[in-house]
């Protein structure tokens, strides 16, 4: 499961997300992270079952959660496979087929929104 | 018998004709042999579908009451060309809207009116004795028009080299997004099936010569602006009428960063009359060679990397420095695929007969660069002669003090060899005060990597890095990374003011 993890930082300078892995035992991959001088965002990933516990453990620390159902969009009706997005993508989510129709493999997204930019037929988007 | 272009297009009247595409014919010659294959196949199609920047529409409107001689003219608030006499105008596919910028262009327009969706045209003129109308608006479908004939001055490349970044930020080029440092490679075009690929020595691809552009049948012109077959980048002007066309094959684009473009799908049918055309439709992907060629690099001679094929483009990985890349096409093979095949449904059910060229193009051409007349203007111009140096050893002390007595913003940090090893600006010098403990000499506080430009570096290429690094000074050093002066945001403006830019 995918959650996005926003923290203040001034509610100090405690690292959230190593704190909840040490508590709880459940090993926290992050997937992206962009934090700056005011606040920071995080996309991790956790296992299904432990999602409750890393997020009550979490908002205790004043950090708020919020589950990522959905990853990268995309519109086969404005896709023309010119894989233009295949190359860019840190997580190889695109590829051919055998008759080089673009495959897509939604479940390894991370949101960094490359793909959104490159696409020359806006058949991708976010929605975050 | 003799295979004429008579006999095939009796053949393809009479349901009779064998056709087969571009990417069938290295398989169809390894089973029959070159002999065999000439025997069985009477036409080879091509196909190719990607970004055809160079693409555009004619377009006449039909005379208004009281009647208008267009001066400008706007499609959805894309301005066309209109420099045609009174209601003719140009539609150039690259021309962005006025108000939505690189979201939609010219070919958006045009996939608008294929889709059969209404246009609103808005033009102006002065007025004259005969055309004393200043000012119209009217909403327009593809139907309203009398004609709208595509004319492209520049399309199917022959090959396209791919592209590369080798610097540290990501480019957006109408090569699509490349990553820093060899991050990845993109490329164009349909290799095997590339019409001209297929007819390197133009024997069958010349004026006149019938072929599927955007789902129509349209025709070559003849050379393609820029044509430049001697050195394997061979190109065509061709037409077609609109009205045939099909969104299938016909898609707006907008490559970030660069601007708005259309994909277009075009193929070309190759009469097989000889041996030479067998072989020349056998090439196959691995056959056809191109440069991968550095983005990063801002000037019209690009340097290549290496040499790659088609086939390993292809293979989804190159090997660039010694690292597995991953590759890009820009171009749709699996609308190549359907182009080529479409055309040969269409010749093969009697829909399209072929016809030999009218005028043959020139095979032996090179296409040249710009006559420059006037350089554009060069950094050692408009450059500060002086700047103020320090070294890195010295106490922040003396760098603020010297700071304010140059009047400058900027140091240039010199090593003991008198080349430059930083910059230090009064930002820097503000974030040491406030950590005194931290920062003591001028190396601590320094930024080591420095962004610079040189003395005949062209002004817009520096203006870029000034930009695009928000910073606003660059140190100008030759090649012994020397300082020989400073370009600063003042300089630029001032050149501006000269009107030089
Ligand atoms: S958003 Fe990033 S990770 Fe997700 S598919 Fe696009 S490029 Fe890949
Ligand atoms: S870049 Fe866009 S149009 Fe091209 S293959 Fe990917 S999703 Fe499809």
């Amino acid at each position: 499961m995918k959650l996005v993890v926003t923290f203040s930082r001034k509610r100090g300078r405690e690292p959230v997300i190593a704190q909840v892995v040490r508590d709880t035992g459940v090993l926290i991959n992050v997937e992206r992270a962009q934090i700056d001088s005011h606040e920071g965002e995080a996309l991790i990933e956790v296992p299904d079952e432990a999602c409750q516990l890393v997020r009550e453990r979490m908002e205790a620390l004043g950090a708020t959660t919020r589950r990522l159902d959905r990853t990268i969009l995309y519109d086969r009706d404005e896709c023309i496979d010119c894989g233009a997005c295949i190359s860019i993508c840190p997580q190889d989510v695109f590829g051919f087929d055998e008759e080089w129709r673009l495959t897509v493999d939604e479940g390894r997204c991370v949101l960094c929104g490359k793909c959104e930019l490159a696409c020359p037929h806006r058949a991708l988007s976010l929605q975050l | 018998m003799e295979r004429t272009i008579d006999l095939i297009n009796e053949r393809i009247r009479d349901g009779n004709a064998v056709v087969v595409t571009a990417e069938r014919m290295p398989d169809l010659v390894a089973e029959l042999g070159e002999e065999g294959a000439l025997a069985e196949v009477d036409v080879v199609t091509t196909g190719t579908f990607g970004a055809m920047c160079s693409s555009g529409v004619f377009l006449n409107f039909g005379h208004a009451d009281p009647p208008i001689r267009m001066e400008r003219v706007w499609l959805n608030d894309v301005e066309a060309y209109s420099g045609v006499a009174a209601v003719d105008a140009y539609l150039g596919a690259t021309q962005q809207s006025e108000t939505r910028r690189d979201q939609y262009g010219g070919a958006h327009v045009i996939e608008d009116l294929v889709r059969g969706h209404p246009v609103e045209m808005r033009a102006s003129s002065r007025g004259t004795d005969c055309y004393p109308r200043r000012t119209i608006r009217t909403e327009l479908g593809l139907a309203d028009l009398n004609q709208a004939v595509m004319v492209n001055p520049r399309n199917a490349y022959q090959r396209y080299n791919a592209a590369v970044n080798t610097t540290d930020r990501v480019l957006h080029t109408y090569m699509g997004m490349l990553l820093p440092n060899h991050g990845n490679v993109t490329y164009s075009g349909a290799g095997v099936l590339n019409p001209i690929s297929n007819d390197p020595s133009f024997r069958y691809i010349g004026s006149g010569v019938p072929i599927f552009l955007g789902g129509a049948e349209g025709m070559i012109i003849g050379e393609g602006t820029q044509h430049s077959p001697a050195g394997g980048f061979g190109t065509l002007m061709v037409s077609g009428d609109l009205k045939a066309m099909s969104p299938d094959y016909l898609r707006a684009a907008t490559m970030h960063g660069y601007g708005v473009t259309l994909y277009l799908g075009l193929g070309v049918p190759i009469p097989v009359l000889d041996l030479e055309t067998v072989r020349a439709t056998a090439v196959t992907d691995a056959d056809i060679q191109v440069d991968v060629v550095d983005y990063g690099v801002p000037s019209r001679a690009r340097p290549a990397l290496r040499k790659v094929s088609y086939a390993e483009l292809r293979s989804g990985h190159v090997e660039i420095e010694g690292e597995e890349v991953a590759t890009s096409p820009l171009s749709s093979f699996r609308m190549a695929r359907q182009v080529a095949s479409v055309l040969a449904d269409r010749i093969s059910s009697g829909g399209m007969t072929l016809a030999l060229p009218t005028r043959s193009i020139d095979r032996t051409k090179t296409a040249r660069p710009m006559r420059e007349t006037a350089q554009g203007p060069r950094v050692r111009e408009i450059m500060d002669r002086q700047s103020v140096a320090i070294t890195g050893d010295e106490p922040v002390t003396v760098a603020a003090r010297k700071l304010l007595k140059g009047e400058t913003n900027h140091l240039v940090v010199l090593d003991s060899e008198g080349r430059l090893a930083g910059i230090v600006t009064t930002y820097d010098l503000s974030k040491a005060v406030l950590r005194p403990e931290r920062a003591r000499s001028v190396e601590d506080v320094m930024t080591r990597r420095v962004i610079t430009t040189g003395p005949d570096e062209p002004v817009d290429i520096a203006a870029q890095k000034l930009q695009r690094n928000n910073i606003s000074a660059l140190p100008v050093v030759d090649a012994d990374r020397r300082v020989v002066g400073m370009l600063t945001g003042t300089n630029l403006s001032r050149l501006i003011g000269r009107g030089r830019i």
